[in-house]
């Protein structure tokens, strides 16, 4: 309990060292450390399994895996690659800066947030379990019934992806009640909400975008469970019973398109902190770009039939649906030509970062393309299940999302260790990047255009085919000396980059204001009072405003305690949910343990 | 999420929790709990929705007709909607610091949950009885999920009001500890508001 000490500048620490440290973390720093690492691990194995993929596809006829492992490559790849890397990227980002943007101590629920993330990992090592049992998930990411249920996938490949899914959904839910609560009620002294900075913005919508549309897959997933676990099965998706696959697709989708945007929009606020910071002027239309997003954010409930344009909804829905969709390219434009604005005009230095941001910009353009020839039915039914779609996909999620979050991490590594990342490895990443993932992505559309069908194993010779996938494979492989080049500038700056100030970049948001980097425990020694948009930016003049940290508030810093319950809690919950499959001897044990570490966290002294 | 022990250690002052700053002057407990609420209408919205898609498809009854006992669950409804006025006694009783009455009509609210949950058991077991399960058709794969979904919000709802019950005795819920009163009477209405959309919408329009 001795936590609480009055006097600055001294203030109470915690164990900083050990594995046990980590374990009983509640500080969003230590712990967007830990989502960033686990995150990054995900995303090495979906590109494994990713290039596993293209190595099948590299010519006609391949055998370098079997059919059924295809299935589970591609369906565990893609599944990696959204709940188990990008959405923990993008949370292990919201961790370790939001709190600081908006000048708080922690987030305001850290034992909470511990929660989150032991959830995460748990949940991600459950599902990459079902490799090891022979049994990994090959419904598709989007599991469509009746693909899904026991007449045709009586193994529990499924349920691995269906329980997984429920699992990762909790830590989900519970980071985004977290993050809207600590960015309505935490922010600094003065600090309104157009003020807030655009990565905060966003962090909000995609927090609301989470805890409506999580609930959705989560009944789709129990209904689905319902068919196949239960004792006595339910007809949801059963159709000698009258039940209907469509109601999968639709459930899905009301949870799939909000969650594309789930996945954008924390990638378009990182690149709208770093545009303004290398061009040296404010962001351009700054209440254009925050609308833009809110937009985006609602028009997201309007659009998820238009991955059912092939079903037959009719002339009116699909109509509706179409015009909704070509509704949002309007915010999207407006974003992109604010970004383009700020760039005009301004002082431009162009480090990685910047590079990896107007990289960022650039390909999601040519995403933000081919979905608009998506919101079209008739083309849309032409390439419906092809790699046009897969070019689509991969230009937005890694074109758009993944570049978007690497500019992050060259932007905000100085802050979380003090140190620059290698600016010449940085730039042989960046361009070896942009060729690579063109030199990949780019031929699918011609090979999806002539017809090749996503998620089929193989291809005969003479499609015209072969010349497109030989292009996409050997983009992929050189992808994936990026990535590792990528990696080797990660872990070697992290001891021997080069030494940065606290604003490293001369930044104008809040998180640069701390007194070191990276930050101490409790953030700033007082709580900054803001009056401004980009306050650091306005610190001089008659009308400046001094942006002051150190000092005392006069009453002392309230730190939280280190906390184990939660990993338990996290781990009692998997263990439980691992019971639907394996049965009472799991789920007993494992509910009991979280009942009892949910009991002895509500109860222990939070601070 | 609990409140600070004020014996901090050393003369330094201490801090209550409630006099942190937030931006909106609310607890952020409270803000947080909105937001859970938020999210569990578009839970209990998505099973709604699936019920009314699939409502009238079935070939093969029991339908929802020839066995949904009316008056029955009326009384329940009634039951369920009684415990939301003794909740708010509960908390009236601790914002008095009235720690006696909030015992009561915790209990009260608790006891009255588990008759709620003891009629849909007694429900259950008779539409079983009658032939009706998760396998027979949609409406019974529905309907139960359904409900059944609702009840086990009940129950957490009833073992929440007994956990603050028995803390009242250990001296954990005491006076001025409003919050996690109130905190637990948002959740306990919001099952009550449910529960009025599920019986409006399955028992009375048929």
């Amino acid at each position: 309990m001795a936590t609480t000490v009055a006097a600055a500048p001294t203030h109470a620490t915690h164990a900083h060292t050990g594995l046990w440290s980590w374990i009983t973390t509640v500080d969003h720093k230590r712990i967007a450390i830990l989502y960033f690492f686990t995150a990054l691990g995900f995303f090495f194995v979906g590109g494994f399994e990713a290039l596993l993929i293209r190595l099948q596809l590299s010519h006609a006829g391949a055998t370098v895996v079997s059919a059924q492992m295809y299935n589970s490559l591609f369906t565990m790849h893609a599944t990696t690659m959204i709940f188990l890397a990008l959405m923990p990227m993008s949370v292990a980002f919201f961790n370790y800066i939001i709190p600081l943007q908006i000048g708080a101590r922690d987030v305001a629920f850290p034992r909470l947030n511990a929660f989150s993330y032991w959830v995460f990992l748990f949940g991600g090592i459950f599902m990459n379990i079902s490799f090891l049992m022979n049994v990994a998930p090959d419904g598709g990411w989007y599991g469509y019934a009746t693909l899904t249920g026991k007449a045709y996938s009586p193994t529990h490949s499924i349920d691995f992806w269906a329980v997984g899914l429920q699992i990762l959904g909790v830590a989900s839910l519970a980071g985004a009640f977290n993050f809207i609560t600590t960015i309505i009620n935490l922010r600094a002294p003065g600090l309104g909400f157009m003020r807030l900075p655009v990565f905060t913005w966003m962090t909000l919508v995609t927090s609301f975008l989470i805890i409506l549309a999580f609930p959705v897959i989560t009944v789709a997933l129990v209904e689905l469970m319902f068919d196949r676990l239960s004792p006595v099965p339910t007809n949801f998706f059963n159709v000698a019973k009258g039940g209907d696959p469509l109601l999968w697709q639709h459930l899905f989708w009301v949870f799939g398109h909000p969650e594309v945007y789930i996945l954008i929009l924390p990638a378009m606020g990182v690149i709208s902190e770093i545009l303004p910071t290398f061009s040296g002027k404010p962001l351009f239309g700054y209440a254009f770009i925050v609308y833009s997003g809110i937009f985006i954010g609602f028009m997201g409930w309007g659009v998820w039939s238009h991955h059912m344009f092939t079903v037959g909804l009719g002339p009116l829905g699909d109509t509706f649906f179409a015009l909704a969709t070509m509704l949002i390219a309007i915010p999207t434009g407006v974003k992109i030509f604010n970004w383009i604005g700020t760039m005009w005009g301004g002082s431009i230095r162009l480090v990685t970062p910047m590079w990896f941001a107007i990289g960022f910009i650039s390909m999601f353009i040519i995403g933000g393309l081919s979905g608009i020839m998506h919101s079209s039915p008739p083309a849309d039914t032409q390439q419906n299940d092809t790699y046009f779609v897969v070019a689509h996909i991969h230009y937005v999620l890694f074109g758009g999302t993944m570049l978007g979050l690497i500019a992050g991490i060259y932007y905000w590594f100085p802050k979380v260790t003090g140190r620059y990342m290698n600016e010449t490895l940085g730039q042989w990443h960046f361009w070896l990047t942009m060729i690579s993932m063109n030199l990949t992505f780019f031929p699918m559309h011609f090979s999806g255009l002539l017809g090749m069908p996503r998620r089929v194993y193989t291809y005969q010779k003479g499609m015209g085919f072969e010349l497109y996938n030989q292009m996409s494979t050997a983009g992929a492989l050189l992808l994936a000396v990026s990535l590792l080049i990528f990696l080797h500038n990660l872990i070697r700056s992290i001891r021997k980059g080069e030494v940065a100030p606290t604003n490293a970049w001369n930044g104008a948001t809040l998180e640069w204001a701390t007194a070191t980097s990276p930050p101490p425990e409790f953030n700033f020694q007082k709580l900054p009072t803001v009056k401004t948009l980009d306050p650091l930016w306005h610190q001089e003049g008659p009308k400046g405003h001094k942006i002051d940290v150190g000092g005392t508030d006069g009453h002392g810093i309230h730190m939280p305690n280190p906390s184990y319950w939660p990993m338990f809690a996290a781990f009692g919950m998997t263990v439980m949910m691992a019971g639907l499959i394996f049965g009472l001897t799991l789920g007993v044990p494992g509910g009991l343990l979280f009942v009892y570490s949910t009991y002895r966290w509500a109860l222990e002294p939070a601070s | 999420m609990s409140e600070p022990i004020a014996a901090a250690a050393g003369s330094a002052p201490v801090v209550h929790d409630d006099h942190h700053y937030t931006s909106t002057g609310q607890s952020s407990r409270k803000i947080l709990f909105w937001t859970f609420i938020g999210s569990e209408c578009m839970l209990f919205g998505s099973l709604i929705a699936t019920y009314l898609i699939y409502r009238g498809r079935d070939k093969v009854g029991p339908h929802p007709h020839e066995i949904l006992n009316i008056p029955l669950t009326s009384v329940s409804a009634f039951v369920l909607l009684m415990s939301s006025l003794t909740m708010v006694l509960a908390l009236a009783g601790i914002q008095r610091g009235d720690i006696g009455k909030t015992r009561l009509w915790l209990a009260a609210t608790a006891i009255l949950g588990m008759m709620f949950v003891g009629f849909q058991i007694y429900e259950f077991n008779h539409f079983v009885h009658e032939g009706l399960t998760l396998s027979t058709n949609l409406f019974g794969s529905t309907f139960f999920v359904l409900t059944g979904f609702h009840g086990a919000h009940v129950t957490v709802g009833v073992l929440w009001l007994w956990t603050l019950f028995f803390l009242t005795f250990t001296g954990r819920i005491k006076a001025g500890n409003d919050l996690d009163v109130e905190i637990c009477g948002l959740y306990w209405h919001f099952v009550d508001v449910v529960w009025i959309a599920i019986f409006t919408l399955i028992y009375l329009l048929q």
